[in-house]
């Protein structure tokens, strides 16, 4: 009713005080000008975003170029030289040239697979907890706290097993520990990711399952984990190669040895980050630049390994919708 | 925990992703399975929250005893002399470097992250936007020890002349003041920082730019906009949520860095005079520690460095939870 009588006021009477130009009058004399002189400047500030954007993704494309060409130009001839895949670093001293990685290629492959063992169960049930069973104050706080774990520094992790393991448990150091360490770094990644992959199961699957009277853990065993599986998997080797090149756990928790050692729990611990570490300081000899680089190359293509079989699952065993 | 079977009432409210809740699943309580499969479930998630407060908890216990032992004020003190009778350290340096180095890594990887998010998701061909985004992501799964290396050997000679030639033409100002120190400054750590982080920047970034309701840009766009204003005035409002989120994310790995760090920096001399410098040296919390590793022989040395870790947790603890807050806001806004 009132709204009736209120629309027909302007109709009938100028309202003091406004100018009693239509809208619409006033945008020809503007657009007038607008074709001028503001109307370059608009569309050259178009053009300088344009011309900055891709400036941007050339810039950032720079580092990358950089630092994979620095390493296969500098450490490609270290791999092809036969005793890098047999070998170890004993007897070998920073000014000696060569020598294998083998000793830590199978260390870092052992420790980050150990390492999986543990993180992986607790990761993927977690997420199975937070998407299939959580709600509530608990499932918020899970959530969380799993945030704030894939925030925590990597030397922060290795501190807090150290305070744990060597100076509350009296434990020394091992390659053990640090795997303790990367557990915790590797946690979030898996729980992130599966939760990502659950989500994407859809809900017709569950109902289906819960129509026939297969109970609900069956349900999310048989049927929503076998869904999401490839894109877990995608996602522990994601994980993996995000925990394989952590330097600092290692740092703190494994020293590194120049021998083939398998036992992870007692001495020293064998890894390619440390043995690239392990010739910081005599970086300006050619023989350790040498097996630096070698080293950091084959660390790089074992990550690209982990990442490139990973999406290749990911891109065969998607869930379709 | 009735919750974990499915039983109680409390079922009824939305999880924590809104896509709630699956009322057949009541049908099941009480099977052996039901329990031990979602009992295996919850315990898991209690156990990060668990594993999480433990961190906090044996970083505190294990700081506390040195804390008390110490001479010199831990907030203010320059002096890091945790062995001894008389121990005296404290962490004014490392927060410096820390906070310094990660500021300018922010201030360059922002607006550099945010415009190649931009590419990719507006300017970018779209043959190129998956391989484009492809390659940044790349950047990512580079290990940091990498970064460290090549920052060493091959980004260190270059950056040197561009250090001195600032120090040279803006020396007279402060921060750009020179120190001698030609190696692993603030500066360079930063820049470094910068590109380690960037590619979390960008990913997040584009992330939200994808999600831009096309009516929004399209409405900008029929109201004349050009590109760049349609971005600025319907994706950027859109995003920055998720670019300030994502800011955060990165600070916080810049903050924790560890590795690469360690890599570059040059340590000062005991009672060096300070310096507002960004071209002085000095350690960050991380690469202090794991400098140290060798040297936690006994408790109070290892207590004081774990009371450095444990002002690197509380500080990104903080940044993290701005990120997640952030987060959840704009959830709350969008959905």
């Amino acid at each position: 009713m009132s709204t009736a009588t209120d629309r027909r006021v302007p109709d009938d009477q100028v309202v003091p005080g406004e100018t009693s130009t239509p809208p619409g009058g006033r945008s020809g004399r503007e657009a007038l000008s607008e074709m001028s002189n503001p109307h370059r400047a608009r569309a050259v500030k178009d053009v300088v975003a344009k011309v900055v954007m891709w400036a941007a993704f050339f810039l950032a494309m720079v580092p990358l170029v950089w630092i994979l060409g620095t390493v296969v130009a500098k450490g490609f001839h270290m791999l092809t030289t036969a005793t890098w895949w047999t070998g170890n670093q004993r007897n070998i001293n920073s000014d000696d040239f060569g020598g294998g990685a083998r000793h830590a290629i199978e260390g870092t492959l052992q420790m980050v697979g150990f390492t999986a063992l543990i993180a992986v169960p607790i990761g993927i049930l977690t997420a199975v907890y937070l998407v299939e069973y959580g709600r509530g104050r608990l499932a918020k706080a899970i959530s969380f706290t799993v945030d704030i774990l894939s925030g925590v520094p990597s030397i922060v992790a290795a501190l807090f097993i150290y305070a744990v393991w060597v100076t509350a448990f009296g434990f020394s150091r091992s390659g053990f520990a640090a795997a303790l360490a990367l557990v915790l770094l590797m946690i979030p990644v898996i729980v992130r990711s599966t939760e990502e992959m659950l989500k994407l199961v859809p809900n017709e699957l569950r109902e289906a399952a819960y129509a026939l009277g297969v109970p609900k853990w069956a349900t999310v065993v048989k049927i929503v984990l076998r869904t999401a599986f490839s894109g877990i998997v995608t996602g522990v080797l994601l994980g993996i190669a995000r925990v394989m090149g952590e330097t600092a756990p290692l740092l703190i928790l494994a020293p590194y040895t120049k021998n083939f050692q398998r036992d992870l729990f007692n001495g020293n611990f064998p890894t390619l980050p440390m043995m690239i570490n392990q010739d910081r300081g005599d970086f300006a000899l050619a023989t350790a630049a040498e097996r630096m680089w070698g080293a950091a190359l084959t660390l790089i293509l074992l990550v690209l390994l982990l990442n490139v079989i990973g999406r290749v699952i990911a891109h065969f065993g998607a869930v379709k919708k | 925990m009735s919750t974990v079977t499915g039983a109680s009432a409390a079922d009824q409210t939305p999880g924590p992703d809104g896509r709630r809740p699956l009322q057949a699943d009541q049908a099941s309580t009480g099977r052996v399975g039901d329990r031990l499969f979602g009992g295996a479930a919850t315990v898991s998630g209690v156990l990060v929250i668990v594993l999480v407060s433990l961190i906090a908890i044996f970083l505190i216990v294990q700081a506390v005893p040195a804390l008390m032992d110490n001479s010199a004020n831990f907030f203010t003190s320059r002096v890091w002399a945790p062995g001894g009778d008389q121990p005296a350290f404290g962490i004014l340096e490392f927060l410096w470097t820390t906070v310094t180095a990660s500021t300018i890594a922010m201030a360059l990887s922002v607006p550099v992250g945010v415009a190649v998010a931009l590419f990719l998701t507006q300017y970018a061909p779209s043959w190129m936007r998956r391989p484009a985004a492809g390659l940044v992501d790349l950047l990512a799964a580079v290990p940091s020890i990498v970064y460290g290396l090549w920052g060493l050997i091959a980004f260190a000679p270059v950056f040197k002349p561009v250090q001195s030639f600032i120090q040279d033409k803006l020396g007279w100002f402060p921060l750009f003041a020179p120190t001698g120190i030609s190696g692993g400054t603030i500066c360079f750590i930063g820049v470094v920082l910068a590109i380690m982080v960037l590619p979390i920047v960008t990913a997040l970034s584009r992330e939200v730019f994808d999600q831009t309701p096309t009516a929004h840009k399209e409405g900008a766009l029929a109201l004349g906009a050009t590109q760049w204003e349609m971005i600025r005035t319907a994706v950027l409002p859109f995003g920055r949520p998720g670019v300030i989120s994502a800011s955060m994310l990165a600070l916080g790995r810049a903050l924790g860095e560890t590795i690469a760090v360690t890599f570059l920096v040059s340590a000062l001399a005991d009672g060096n005079p300070w310096s507002w410098s960004l071209f002085n040296g000095g350690e960050t919390f991380a690469s202090k520690i794991a400098n140290n590793a060798s040297e936690f022989s006994n408790p109070n040395k290892t207590g004081a460095y774990i009371a450095a870790g444990l002002v690197l947790f509380v500080l990104t603890f903080v940044v993290n939870s701005i990120a997640r807050v952030v987060i959840e806001r704009r959830k709350a806004f969008t959905e």
